[in-house]
């Protein structure tokens, strides 16, 4: 079984990611969150730049980051629907980090001792990244959840609206070197614990039929990758 | 040690720190200098945010979000010098919001291609660093200090917009054109950042008196003019102005008349993109009310926990 269709699918859970997440910057509650999250996004970025280099390495018909991040259509896109929904609303921000930094830390900690080098290499430098944004997406659960009620509030209603894309983490991907299935516990634990600590109550909304690991996605990622992929398809072939 | 007067320690080129004797004007004057420094830096993280989703390559994406991320940090930083003369950030932004102080003129103007980001680089980032590095020897020690730093990032900001042109000055010749078409938006509105000439600059001397301005505007602006016109060479680009040519008697570039009505209708709210900066900035701030409120809220009820634990 070929490694190129997972290690694509954890390239665009990051890379999708870091496109919502860059959104924010100069548009964040305060300064200090601007740089917090331009610095997770950046993160992401790095980590989809190398997976996705590795991708094309393994693939071995000579594609590049850029031509596996700017020529695919939606259509080969792997990424999980948890990550490509419009995020414009700081609570959902949070929760859907909260929920995604908890499952890639699981993830990448069990990557790093994985049989492939590279791959494990990247999930090692990963890894440590992803327990920043974790506590950093733990500690504004904290302050929403038990903060005003108006944030008690929203931020309840974030979690729900996120709710319904866990279980897609979760699902069988080709060729994965790690069973994602092995991870749900671990993650829904950490997830379930902060969400408690901020006086939240855990979401008992249903999962969606999702289908991203399939290139079945939202209307919402076409929209995505017409914004991030449109200048450089206008000029094919040349050097930025 | 006898204490040394305010005129005694600009006399003698030292630096005025917080808890030292200020007069009032000067503080003001600060106050106001920084504080638009800052919020030019936040505000600026718009024009180029607007290519971050949108930038032609992931390397060039990585590059523009960590630029904008140390615009966020430089505004960081000159808030927190704003804050040693005894006013707050909150004070400051409100302010802003109201339009009460300003920020710098250029970032009103739009990022309509991706070799703005390049132009702003290249031209608006380097007429910043002759505007600035001057005040790394400012006679207010913490601005002095922020300077340094944001004065060496800002060189780095400045030869990534130079490579960004470059690549489309050498690149295809939809790309050539690109390039072309924004160093010609950018190179006048450039030259308005250091101000109006001298003889129409009602506080310069003050501010030179106080140690705070070192050059006059007219030099600083004829500085950049000279150092940029070699690069634009290196560049291949041609830079719109008929009149620029060498001076051989003055040693100097000689430029045409840059035109003052135009910075003054922005400065006065008229630019292309006043109003849309403004709105951005105030629905930020205004989207975010619940989070801040939130956090200190939370914060409050932490300490009340660990008051009481005690």
């Amino acid at each position: 079984m070929s490694l190129v269709p997972y290690v694509l699918a954890l390239a665009d859970d990051a890379l999708v990611s870091a496109q919502r997440t860059a959104w924010w910057i100069s548009r964040a509650p305060e300064l200090e969150e601007d740089l917090a999250l331009a610095n997770i996004g950046l993160d992401q970025l790095g980590q989809a730049r190398s997976l996705l280099s590795y991708a094309g390495a393994v693939e071995g018909a000579g594609r590049t980051e850029d031509d596996l991040a700017y020529l695919r259509d939606d259509r080969d896109f792997r990424n999980v629907w948890l990550v490509e929904r419009p995020q414009t609303d700081f609570g959902v921000t949070m929760a859907r980090l909260l929920v995604f930094s908890s499952w890639q830390c699981e993830l990448y900690a069990a990557l790093a001792s994985c049989g492939d080098p590279t791959v494990s290499a990247i999930a090692a430098k990963a890894v440590k990244e992803v327990a920043y944004h974790r506590d950093h997406a733990r500690l504004w659960t904290l302050r929403l959840g038990d903060g005003t009620e108006e944030s008690h509030q929203r931020m309840q209603a974030a979690l729900d609206a996120e709710w319904p894309y866990v279980e897609e983490l979760f699902e069988p991907v080709d060729g994965a070197l790690v069973d994602p299935a092995s991870l749900r516990t671990a993650v829904l634990d950490r997830v379930q614990s902060v969400v408690q600590d901020a006086t939240l109550a855990v979401p008992t909304t249903a999962p969606v039929v999702g289908g991203g690991r399939r290139g079945l996605h939202t209307e919402h990622l076409g929209h995505l990758l017409a914004d991030m992929q449109h200048l450089h398809r206008s000029h094919p072939g040349v050097t930025w | 040690m006898p204490e040394v007067t305010f005129d005694q320690l600009l006399a003698d080129d030292g630096r005025v720190e917080p808890r030292d004797e200020m007069p009032d004007a000067y503080r003001r004057t600060l106050i106001r200098q920084i504080a638009q420094h800052a919020h030019s830096e936040i505000i600026g993280m718009q024009p180029e945010g607007n290519w971050i989703s949108r930038a032609p390559s992931l390397r060039r994406k990585a590059i523009l979000m960590a630029k904008v991320q140390d615009e966020a940090g430089h505004g960081l930083y000159l808030y927190a010098a704003a804050e040693t003369l005894g006013v707050d950030r909150a004070d400051l932004l409100d302010q802003l919001h109201t339009g009460r102080q300003k920020y710098s003129s250029i970032f009103n103007y739009p990022t309509l291609s991706w070799a703005d980001v390049g132009a702003i680089g290249w031209l608006v980032d380097g007429a910043a660093i002759v505007n600035q590095v001057p005040l790394c020897r400012c006679s207010y020690g913490p601005y002095a200090r922020a300077m340094v730093r944001v004065c060496k990032e800002e060189s780095f900001h400045q030869r990534q917009g130079f490579e960004i042109l470059h690549t489309l000055a050498h690149g295809s010749p939809a790309q050539h054109a690109m390039a072309q078409d924004a160093v010609d938006r950018y190179w006048w509105p450039s030259l308005m950042m250091f101000g109006p000439p001298d003889d129409d600059s009602p506080n310069s001397a003050r501010s030179m008196a106080w140690g705070i301005k070192r050059f006059s505007n007219d030099e600083l602006r004829q500085r950049f003019v000279d150092m940029t016109v070699p690069q634009a060479e290196v560049l291949g680009l041609t830079l719109p102005d008929p009149e620029l040519r060498w001076d051989e008697e003055r040693g100097h570039y000689a430029f045409g008349t840059v035109d003052f009505s135009e910075l003054q209708e922005v400065i006065a709210g008229n630019g292309p993109c006043n109003r849309d900066r403004m709105a951005h900035r105030v629905g930020a701030h205004e989207d975010g009310a619940w989070v801040r409120d939130a956090a200190t809220a939370y914060a409050l009820k932490q300490a009340a926990r660990t008051e009481g634990a005690a």
